[in-house]
């Protein structure tokens, strides 16, 4: 170790990233003096900032390393590199009850406006999209990069690929949540739902996408498995996939290069049409391709059990990525786009029942013979309750995108309710049980700090999205039946406002629902802190973890 | 081989995996894509349909900024209650120049397509000032802040521009003089009126805020607000022009 001290250069990628980061704080100092909004000054300052500390942060583990980089291999076992993933890991945590907590806001302001404030940054119009946003793309989006890369090594028996490139993967896409957050506030938006983030934050993800990308297909190519698992597979459709849309729906022209606004190269129907097929495939690929990776491997892991049926999983892997393309409009039911756009996205939507169940039957069926484990193991719960909520939210999909129950439910809560089943119930219950795995595994403990507590998230978390999925469902059916009402003489029976002033009950529900779900990822936190704080360490055992499959 | 045995080649080589996946996403976007560039009915010019004047793209712009389109829909769908609730249904030839499209997802509150002319200046004023003055039961926040902020003209010129650029037929003749027309429609005693209505025919110009001084943010949103919904004349829309 010491004769290499003397030998122990800087490698290509530190050099070169350190290089770039120095070019990128000067440029962004200049954007910073050139700037011709303060929302641009203070993007470009905080990228000035992240550029300067990268490159001390880069330099900084150059001289503290030792001269050769990890080895990939020790005694013929994979040296994982958890490090990225542990990041990632924190980072969904902290995010998730951040995002909930400003639901929990926005919700509120919807039942007692007066909490809107009346200030530019606190109203429901700009908080609206950091509440999107932090909870699909900085929580979810955290858990699926952790998942993901802890996931894609286990099961290839190989350490991640790159030195630097999975912390830049990390570290990057949490900074352009922070771009995309703070713009929010500061009224920064493209106004395409879940694709809000101005051109130069997507250009920032653009590149981190592709890092991302490459890192796991890398991970991949250098795998001990002669097989690909089928986590693998959804994992990969889901980070092609999203660079496919992110590229389609996002293209803009600045007005000027040293400012934060910009115009999306689409109009009208076109942009319309771009929009929904990005804005139903962020949920096809995003929140269920990606989720299902962490269903395959997480719940085969937790029950013991391999995965139920490995041509079920063939089927649906294809079905659900060829028919889930062409579902985006169904969000345009009765507008401008010509009918047979819209009657192809509602058959597809129907179709894609089939693979949705198919999927839902494949993780649920992964438990026969480990039933019993439900009753002892809160965890193995709260993973097959989300995919118990993946089936009742894909069955309610389909049938709202009939035309005829379109034209009731669009445009009302009964969406919103629609939503946060899936999102509550599916992504959030998959993601805590995924997190509750991982925690544990990630820093070595026997076991979580306590599995009562697991017990009373589950459970508040429950009665929580109950609450506001059955508020939503009453809400938007009656929003819709009065909107669409008639007196017998032939008048339009309700004026617009008697409709939101009978909303308002429900909609205090719908926040104690939401305040519910947020106690219980409180609790999560506390348990997840004292697992790594006080939880007994793991006998450091000879054998290496069993890879599923 | 067996069918199931055939698959090896997909979990076997990534490269052929990624492949696969960009093959099987492609078909249902290009087939439902493509086609809306190339369509009559959804790329139909109607009379009457054009460029928003500086002042009205300033305006929409805060529209977008404040997040309006989360509670607000811009599309009136063909169905009897809404075409009775908001007028005619919503034609794509109308939101042809909305780069982007604001046709919105939820209606917290009502559709806006047709709002313009519907309620005077005074009302959209004292209503995004406090909505609840006007109406008690409405949980719209407060936008009072809009009339203290002026409009920020000096980047106007480039805002047109760059709509050009992206299809939206202004001329050099409106965007040499987009300052003077964002100024002239928010002030019937400007000098440059005439010139400004030569621009944009039919365009509205009045004080909207009601206030003297430079336009402010509120005279833009509600110049805006007053404009939705009233370019085509539907007394003389032929809306079987588009049957085959």
């Amino acid at each position: 170790m010491n004769q290499s001290q003397s030998a122990k250069s800087m490698t290509h990628g530190e050099a070169g990233l350190a290089i770039v980061f120095a070019a990128s704080a000067f440029l962004c100092l200049f954007a910073t003096a050139k700037a011709l909004d303060t929302a641009f000054a203070f993007h470009a300052s905080l990228a000035c900032a992240a550029s300067l500390w990268a490159v001390f942060a880069i330099v900084n583990r150059y001289y503290d390393r030792p001269a050769a980089l990890p080895l990939r291999e020790i005694n013929g076992r994979p040296n994982y590199n958890m490090g990225p993933v542990k990041f990632s890991a924190v980072m969904a945590m902290f995010w998730g009850i951040a995002g909930f907590a400003v639901g929990l806001l926005i919700a509120s302001q919807l039942a007692w406006p007066a909490l809107n404030f009346d200030l530019p940054w606190t109203s429901f119009g700009r908080l609206r999209p950091l509440h999107t946003s932090a909870v699909i793309f900085a929580f979810g989006g955290n858990v699926l990069i952790a998942t993901s890369f802890y996931v894609v090594q286990k099961t290839c028996r190989v350490r991640l690929a790159g030195d630097l490139a999975p912390w830049f993967v990390v570290i990057g896409y949490n900074f352009f949540i922070l771009i995309a957050g703070t713009g929010y506030l500061l009224g920064v938006t493209q106004s395409k739902e879940y694709a809000e983030p101005e051109w130069y934050a997507d250009l920032w993800l653009t590149i981190v996408w592709v890092a991302y990308l490459l890192v796991f297909l890398m991970t991949i190519i250098k795998r001990k498995e002669p097989h690909i698992f089928v986590a693998n597979w959804f994992y990969l459709a889901f980070i092609v996939t999203i660079a496919v849309l992110h590229l389609g729906n996002n293209p803009a022209l600045p007005v000027s290069v040293w400012g934060s606004k910009s115009y999306i190269a689409w109009g009208g129907v076109q942009d319309a049409m771009f929009q929904w097929w990005y804005g139903h495939n962020a949920v096809g690929f995003f929140l269920t391709a990606g989720f299902l990776a962490i269903m395959y491997y997480f719940i085969p892991k937790r029950a013991e059990r391999p995965v139920y049926s490995y041509r079920l999983s063939i089927i649906h892997f294809w079905a659900i990525i060829f028919l889930y393309i062409w579902a985006g409009p169904h969000h345009l039911h009765y507008t401008a786009l010509p009918d047979w756009a819209q009657t192809l996205g509602m058959t597809f939507s129907i179709m894609l029942w089939m693979p949705s169940w198919g999927g839902m039957i494949n993780g649920l069926m992964t438990l026969s013979g480990a039933w019993d484990k439900l009753r002892t193991d809160p965890v193995l719960r709260m993973l097959v309750v989300s995919v118990a909520f993946y089936g009742m939210a894909t069955f309610e999909g389909p049938l709202m995108s009939i035309k005829v129950v379109n034209s009731l439910s669009h445009y009302t809560d009964w969406t919103v309710g629609h939503v946060h089943s899936g999102a509550l119930g599916w992504v959030g219950f998959v993601s805590f049980g995924a997190l509750y795995c991982l925690i544990p595994w990630l820093w070595d403990r026997k076991g979580l700090y306590s599995l009562k507590l697991v017990n009373w998230h589950f459970w508040i978390a429950t009665i929580g999205i109950v609450l506001y999925i059955s508020a939503m469902w009453v809400s938007g059916i009656l929003q819709g039946l009065m909107w669409r009402a008639y007196t017998s003489l032939g008048f339009l029976e309700y004026s617009f406002i008697e409709s939101v002033e009978a909303m308002h009950p429900f909609y205090a529900i719908r926040a104690a629902g939401g305040a519910l779900f947020l106690i219980g990822a409180l609790i999560m936190a506390y348990n997840l802190w004292m697992t790594v704080r006080v939880g007994e360490a793991e006998a450091q055992s000879p054998v290496a973890l069993q890879p599923a499959e | 081989m067996s069918f199931w045995s055939r698959h090896q080649i997909f979990e076997k080589n990534s490269i052929v995996l990624i492949g696969g996946i960009l093959t099987v996403i492609a078909i249902g976007g290009l087939v439902e894509i493509t086609p809306m560039f190339y369509l009559k009915s959804t790329i139909e010019a109607v009379d009457g349909v054009r460029p928003y004047t500086p002042l009205e793209l300033a305006g929409r712009n805060v529209y977008v900024r404040e997040g309006c389109y989360l509670c607000h829909s811009q599309m009136v769908r063909p169905l009897r209650d809404e075409v009775e609730r908001y007028g005619h249904y919503s034609l794509a030839a109308e939101s042809m120049y909305d780069h982007p499209f604001q046709w919105g997802s939820k209606r917290t509150g009502p559709d806006l397509a047709r709002v313009g002319a519907k309620y005077s200046d005074e009302w959209h004023v004292t209503h995004l000032t406090n909505p609840r003055a006007i109406v008690p039961q409405s949980i719209m926040p407060g936008y009072a802040f809009l009339s203290e902020t002026e409009v920020d003209v000096s980047g106007m010129a480039s805002h047109l521009r760059t709509s050009r650029a992206v299809g939206v037929p202004y001329s050099d003749d409106q965007i040499a003089n987009s300052v003077a027309d964002l100024k002239a429609q928010a002030d019937p005693d400007n000098a440059g009126l005439d010139a400004f209505a030569k621009r944009y025919p039919k365009a509205v110009a009045r004080n909207f805020d009601g206030k003297p001084g430079m336009p402010t943010e509120m005279d833009a949103l509600v110049a805006y607000l007053q404009m939705l919904g009233t370019l085509v004349d539907f007394k003389l829309y032929n809306k079987k022009v588009n049957l085959r």
